[in-house]
């Protein structure tokens, strides 16, 4: 018997049996085509602008703090956007969170550790 | 310009979500921590080979940005197929499925090319670290594409039996998760691996 079997057969109500469900998201809605090429678009010219400055030659620490804020955006939209995280439950946000979050600590104390580095 | 709500919304279960996409989104998490290692073995390591070849002899930014352009379409794409699915339009979800799988395919072959173009550039997985690393890497990633190639083609194929309706469109919502996170790890090791490169 599943938990919320066993909440239903005790007579407890809808909002006890989903304690992570927050208000709103019943009403969650997906973007339209419109949207997503929209965004598709944004990517493409981002992209191109990454590397557009890779050819222009200046100087690397520009260039790589450049890069990185360009990556992250691409990153930020697509996981927003594409995969919903805008959207869903918050539960999905946080759940993917700690896994970055996990894997960017062990990327930076991996760096840092062994004298590692990115430029 | 919003359209059907997300299938998934309000379900009894303990978290009131659908649990397959639960699972999938703790998947997820979990294959940050696996590339996240995999990026950081590569550039603790990619400069500290002592024979070449090096990334500066054997990188082709122009060709491998054509690829990170296919790959980025690739998710435009599949939104547009489960836009589609979610809207109970199966011809268009049908086709733009098989354009997302196209395009994986490009992907592909595009890596498939660059690895024996490095081959036979002196390149091998055992050449030096920035081989080993490098081949890992983008190996591990491309298997992974190739994974969700095959998932997309399994989709169109169950579609063509008529066993995906507007109400299972979280088949497609969650084939698309583990593709645009294929994505998002290839935005990043486009960056980090090619574009970035030590005194470049």
């Amino acid at each position: 018997m599943t938990l919320a079997d066993y909440r239903k057969r005790n007579g407890a109500d809808q909002a006890e049996v989903q304690p992570f469900t927050v208000e709103g998201v019943h009403e969650s809605t997906h973007p339209g085509p419109l949207e997503y090429a929209q965004i598709g678009l944004i990517l493409v010219v981002i992209t191109a602008v990454e590397v557009g400055i890779y050819y222009l030659g200046i100087s690397q620490t520009l260039l790589v703090t450049a890069l990185v804020v360009f990556s992250a955006s691409k990153f930020t939209l697509v996981v927003l956007w594409f995969m919903h995280l805008k959207f869903d439950a918050p539960l999905f946000s946080w759940i993917f969170v700690l896994g970055f979050l996990l894997a960017l600590s062990i990327f930076t104390v991996a760096i840092a550790t062994l004298d590692g580095k990115l430029v | 310009m919003s359209q059907a709500p997300a299938a998934t919304a309000h379900l009894e279960t303990s978290t009131g979500l659908d649990n397959r996409k639960l699972l999938m989104w703790l998947f997820l998490g979990s294959e940050c921590l696996f590339f996240g290692s995999l990026i950081a073995a590569y550039l603790l390591y990619r400069d500290k080979s002592v024979t070449g070849p090096y990334p500066e002899d054997v990188f082709d930014i122009p060709f491998t940005s054509v690829s990170a352009f296919q790959l980025l379409m690739s998710s435009v794409t599949m939104v547009l197929a489960l836009s589609a699915i979610q809207r109970g339009n199966l011809r268009s979800m049908q086709l733009w499925l098989l354009a997302t799988a196209f395009l994986g395919l490009l992907f592909v072959s595009g890596q498939a090319y660059e690895f024996t173009t490095f081959y036979h550039e002196g390149l091998h997985l055992d050449t030096n670290l920035f081989g080993t690393t490098f081949f890992v890497l983008t190996g591990f990633h491309g298997a992974h594409v190739t994974i969700g190639i095959l998932i997309l083609l399994s989709l169109f194929a169950v579609s063509l039996r008529g066993r995906i309706q507007q109400k299972d469109s979280l088949n497609v919502e969650l084939a698309g998760l583990y593709w645009h996170f294929v994505d998002i790890v290839w935005i990043v090791i486009f960056t980090l691996v090619y574009l970035i490169q030590p005194g470049n």
